[in-house]
């Protein structure tokens, strides 16, 4: 690791203003620590951003739930409000890493990082988020753009992810056998009026599969994506699985959602 | 007084390891040391056309550089294979240089080309990122099935073979075809592991400019060995000039046997610098580096009649090497494996040949089981193909074709002493509920699942090795081992052994053998091993060996000292020394009923003067003190034995394999400790478990490991496993006076066939290869829909 700036910031506005073409945001550290070890990434600076107060804690009103960018996996599985206002939003959080990573790792960081087997992306686009930064409002199907890229602008913050309640949802993950990651992870949210099914893991990108929504948004049963074919010529191929493998258990990790909706 | 062996008393080492007080090699920091990164080839096989340390020399802190060419220069020799094997055709093993640092050609990534030594870690890294080696890329070999097919890698090794060695009889083999109503064959892969002791490898080197003595602080299992081969064949000092010390290890599982790469450097640096060294592997380092395990391609063969009998088998294997021979390197695919190729059977006729092939990826070597997990997957999975195909249930056939007596001739081999593979089978299905099994796949089944049921017979040649019969086979080296017993003129006692702890428990179980020998508080016990300087000189711990070899030098060592006292006994209590009976630490005189307590003995033993009316307790010809030591060489090898049986539960949707039950009934003779033994046992079932369904070391056709982190090589975890049903059978071995056999390698062993047979039950017979990952069981049981659609 090459020496750089330990920065800790007070609050939103120093951060940002820290912020260079040469620095990187520190939540967790559950991604950044580790590049910077392997000497992947360097920065000159680092800004940690975990001690703002008000980045951090859950609000739950009765069409949302709001969650400060630098709250803890932990914090979001052991939320009693959150897992009355969106259980599966409760277990997803639960089933990230392992107690150290859920210990350290942020919502905000695993978001911001949109690496393209994350679990919270699904949960972003299945639930409508809305990603509130220092400098704005974005709407999920905008903010992910594509492998470990956002619509995040240099120095901009995550400040905290509103999610929309839904009537039911489920996320249901294939996880790596090794690093635990989704090589499948699929979040179905029944809204009123429609359904979102968001794929996490399966190509370089999370994404909203439109067919499944559309097949469930008119009926909401597993027996109405059962046996469809995905085409899979976009799909992450590699040791752990192929693009054939990955399309089917979109399909049956789908299913599963639904039924445990 | 209560006898300790047998009884789960708790293990004396927990204290200082629960509580960080354990001290690890990277725990040992010494005054002004500095701080050791090697520089690795980055390339599986290329020559060094240019190395330059200009640059690396100008970086901060920077101590020395030190490449290929001084260590050639000083004539430091290079790693060794420690046991020389013939081909079939009478010729030798064909085994390349191994320098400790590459002076012209790299063999695998991790290679070392180059040591930098700085004031600071952090400054040896810089310095080690501006050394500059001009590689000329050569095509890499990777592929075990094909490596004879590709470039020589080494001068002068045809086919990159190191050698075909054969163990058996082709002609009786061919008879035996020749009888047989059916012959069953299987084309197999044992997979490459990576061991992953949880401390990675790490030494510190400290030089003595005064008393010219180098001590090499390193996680070895077998320091004493390491010493031997470091002075013997690496020249780094005399034996007398070198202490090697191996602290605290956290496990080995064989990959810790080696003498490696930074052990000879750093002690050679450190006489060189006249400073201290440290490294402390990097758990990157430690996938590539570190020896890897199994890796063999494999057709077998099994000739059998009608109704189930076994008439003859066949073993082709090709074994992968890696890019060099290492201490156990050539010893692992052949003694270790051919012998126990025809597992608990009667088959009158028998062959295992083995092709050894060099490859550019890392050295393949010792690890937990070697070779035995690898025999006892072709016969175990053979036999479980043959029970499918013969329509005979697979434990009925396994009985059928069970030796009846002991002592059992084995085929091959070895002549197993004590067994009885029936009640370990019928104990284990009982275990298991087999007969139940049947209403268990219909549940199964009812919620769209496949369930399968697989079973593995096994026996092993452990406590390696006994001279006689290892020296017999052709193997340079027999492996026995040493016991020192102290008794402090107060009466406590320490026991020096050659072998060495790095999480056995020695410390432990032998203090309860010597309590038990000695009568003696095991309180009252130290157990020290692990340093050259302390103690006589012993072959470590593997192969399953610290018990039934080390543990006997204990009891003998022991024995030797109950004899002294009884002599001392006599002459202080006037009486025979055949009227004196040893017994719970006393010595008592059986006419007279007098009696003197082991520590009194002791204690008489180191005031042996003569001073008024006192006399000398010692009886003429025996020197003052009490101290014994025992070299013990088994007469053969010991051979634990059992079944396995495994249930597993695969969703067909998404190729998920949940183990539901696993059973292991072991035979392991005398257990000292069971809790100890237990703790053995789950872990070589993690491991073979781990083997079966998720580990794999894969490389690329570039020869760049592509299973490099715990975020790709699949290291099971805890929630991967179902509660362990686990009993035992017990017949003691007859060849030691403990009646003990070795637990270490059994779960290991056994593990990866039952699981298999259990998969490829659930599967209708489709063969699947290890790992079971969830896409191979997917595409499997597409292919099974698929011919059940058709059969319907």
């Amino acid at each position: 690791m090459k020496d750089f700036n330990y920065h800790s910031a007070k609050d939103s506005k120093e951060a940002s203003k820290l912020a260079s073409s040469s620095s990187a945001f520190l939540a967790g550290g559950m991604t950044t620590i580790p590049s910077m070890k392997l000497g992947l990434a360097t920065y000159k600076d680092l800004i940690d951003i975990k001690n703002i107060k008000k980045l951090s804690g859950i609000k739950v009103s009765g069409k949302s739930v709001i969650i400060g960018a630098a709250t803890k996996h932990v914090e979001v599985s052991n939320s009693k409000d959150v897992k009355k206002a969106i259980p599966s939003l409760s277990s997803l959080a639960e089933g990230i890493g392992d107690p150290q990573v859920r210990n350290r790792g942020t919502i905000g960081g695993s978001i911001a990082n949109n690496d393209p087997s994350a679990d919270y992306p699904s949960a972003c686009i299945a639930l409508n988020a809305t990603i509130h930064t220092n400098e704005r409002k974005i709407e999920a199907a905008k903010f992910f753009k594509g492998m470990f890229e956002t619509a995040l602008k240099k120095g901009e913050l995550i400040e905290a992810i509103e999610f929309q309640i839904p009537e039911k949802s489920s996320y249901q993950k294939h996880p790596n056998p090794a690093s635990r990651y989704a090589i499948v992870g699929v979040y179905v949210a029944k809204h009123k009026g429609d359904v979102n099914v968001a794929v996490t893991g399966a190509k370089s990108c999370v994404y909203n599969d439109k067919d499944m929504s559309k097949a469930l948004t008119g009926n909401f049963s597993s027996s109405s994506i059962d046996g469809m074919d995905l085409d899979s010529s976009e799909m992450n191929s590699d040791m752990h699985a192929s693009a054939d493998f990955r399309a089917s258990l979109v399909v049956t990790q789908a299913k599963k959602a639904v039924d445990a909706c | 007084m209560a006898s300790l062996v047998g009884s789960r008393v708790e293990r004396k080492e927990d204290k200082r390891f629960l509580t960080g007080k354990g001290r690890y090699t990277a725990d040992i920091n010494l005054a002004n040391q500095t701080y050791a990164i090697f520089v690795r080839s980055p390339h599986a096989r290329a020559s060094i056309k240019k190395l330059n340390i200009d640059k690396a020399l100008k970086s901060s802190g920077v101590v020395s550089i030190l490449t290929g060419k001084e260590i050639a220069d000083d004539k430091i020799g290079g790693l060794i294979a420690g046991w020389a094997i013939r081909s079939e055709d009478g010729t030798e093993m064909k085994c390349p240089g191994n320098p400790p640092l590459a002076k012209d050609n790299v063999n695998f990534v991790g290679d070392p080309v180059a040591v930098v030594i700085a004031e600071s870690l952090a400054e040896a890294k810089e310095a080690a990122e501006k050394v500059e080696v001009d590689y000329k890329v050569l095509k890499a070999v990777t592929s075990t099935a094909d490596a004879m097919n590709g470039d020589t890698i080494h001068e002068g090794i045809d086919k990159n073979l190191c050698f075909d060695w054969l163990l058996g009889d082709r002609q009786k083999v061919k008879e035996a075809f020749d009888k047989a109503d059916k012959v069953i064959s299987i084309d197999i892969i044992n997979n490459r592991l990576i061991p992953n002791a949880m401390e990675p490898r790490a030494c510190v080197a400290d030089y003595n400019a005064a008393s010219e003595e180098i001590t090499l602080y390193t996680t070895s299992q077998n320091p004493h060995l390491s010493r031997l081969i470091m002075s013997a064949f690496g020249n780094v000092a005399p034996e007398h000039k070198l202490r090697v010390v191996a602290p605290d290890v956290g496990g080995g599982f064989g990959s810790k046997i080696n003498v490696y790469n930074e052990d000879i450097v750093c002690s050679w640096a450190a006489k060189k610098i006249n400073r201290a060294i440290k490294w402390v592997a990097e758990r990157s380092e430690s996938f590539l580096t570190d020896i890897h395990g199994r890796d063999h391609v494999t057709h077998a063969e099994l000739a059998v009649t009608k109704d189930g009998k076994f008439l003859g088998f066949k073993n082709e294997t090709i074994a992968n090497l890696g890019a060099y021979a290492r201490v156990f390197g050539t010893v692992t695919p052949t003694y270790l494996f051919g012998p126990c190729a025809t597992g608990v059977y009667e088959i009158p006729a028998a062959y295992t040949n083995v092709k050894a092939v060099y490859t550019n990826t890392a050295p393949v070597d010792a690890y937990r089981g070697a070779g035995r997990p690898e025999a006892t997957y072709t016969i175990e999975r053979l036999v479980e193909k043959a029970s499918m195909e013969l329509g005979i249930d697979k434990t009925e056939l396994r009985i059928k074709n069970f030796p009846t007596a002991f002592p059992f001739k084995q085929t091959l081999v070895h002549t197993v002493d004590s067994g009885d593979y029936v009640a370990g089978m019928e104990k284990a299905k009982q275990m298991a509920d087999y007969k139940g099994f049947e209403a268990r796949r219909k549940e199964s089944e009812a919620k769209g699942k496949l369930r399968g049921i697989g079973v593995t017979s096994y026996f092993e040649a452990c406590g390696i090795a006994p001279s006689a019969a290892v020296m017999s086979l052709g193997c340079g080296v027999g492996l026995w081992e040493s016991a020192e017993v102290r008794f402090n003129p107060t009466g406590q006692v320490t026991v020096y052994t050659g072998s060495h702890s790095h999480g056995q428990s020695h410390q432990t179980t032998f203090a309860q053998i010597a309590a038990d020998e000695l009568g003696v508080p095991i309180e009252n016990i130290d157990i020290v091993h692990g340093d050259t300087d302390k103690g006589t000189f012993g072959m470590g711990t593997y192969g399953s060996r610290s018990l039934a070899v080390g543990g006997i030098a204990i009891v003998n060592a022991c024995k030797k000292i109950v004899e002294k006292g009884k002599r001392v006994t006599a002459k202080m209590l006037e009486a025979n020394p055949e009227d004196v009976e040893f017994k719970d630490g006393e010595f008592i005189v059986s006419k007279s009923n007098k009696k003197k307590t082991i520590g009194e003995v002791a204690f008489a033993c180191y005031l042996p003067g003569v001073r008024d009316e006192m006399k000398s307790p010692l009886p003429e010809g025996d020197e003052p003190g009490l101290k014994e030591t025992s070299f013990y060489d088994p007469s053969n090898f010991s051979f634990p034995a059992g079944t396995h049986i495994a249930e597993v539960e695969i969703d067909p949707e998404t190729g998920h394999v949940k183990l539901e039950k696993y059973t292991a009934c072991d035979d392991f003779g005398r257990i000292i400790n069971p809790m100890v033994v237990e703790g053995q046992v789950h872990g070589g079932l993690a491991q073979g478990i781990g083997q079966a369904l998720y580990e794999n070391a894969e490389y690329d056709e570039t020869g760049q490991l592509m299973t490099g982190s715990y975020m790709d090589y699949t290291m099971p975890r805890a929630d991967n496993f179902p509660e362990f049903n686990i009993g035992y059978t017990c017949t003691h071995a007859t060849t030691n006076p403990l009646g003990v056999k070795g637990c270490g390698e059994a779960g290991a062993i056994a593990a990866p066939p039952t699981v298999m047979n259990a998969v490829i039950d659930a599967l209708g017979g489709q063969e699947v290869t290890m790992p079971a990952t969830a896409e191979k069981v997917w595409k499997a049981c597409k292919n099974l829909k698929k011919s059940n659609a058709k059969a319907a």
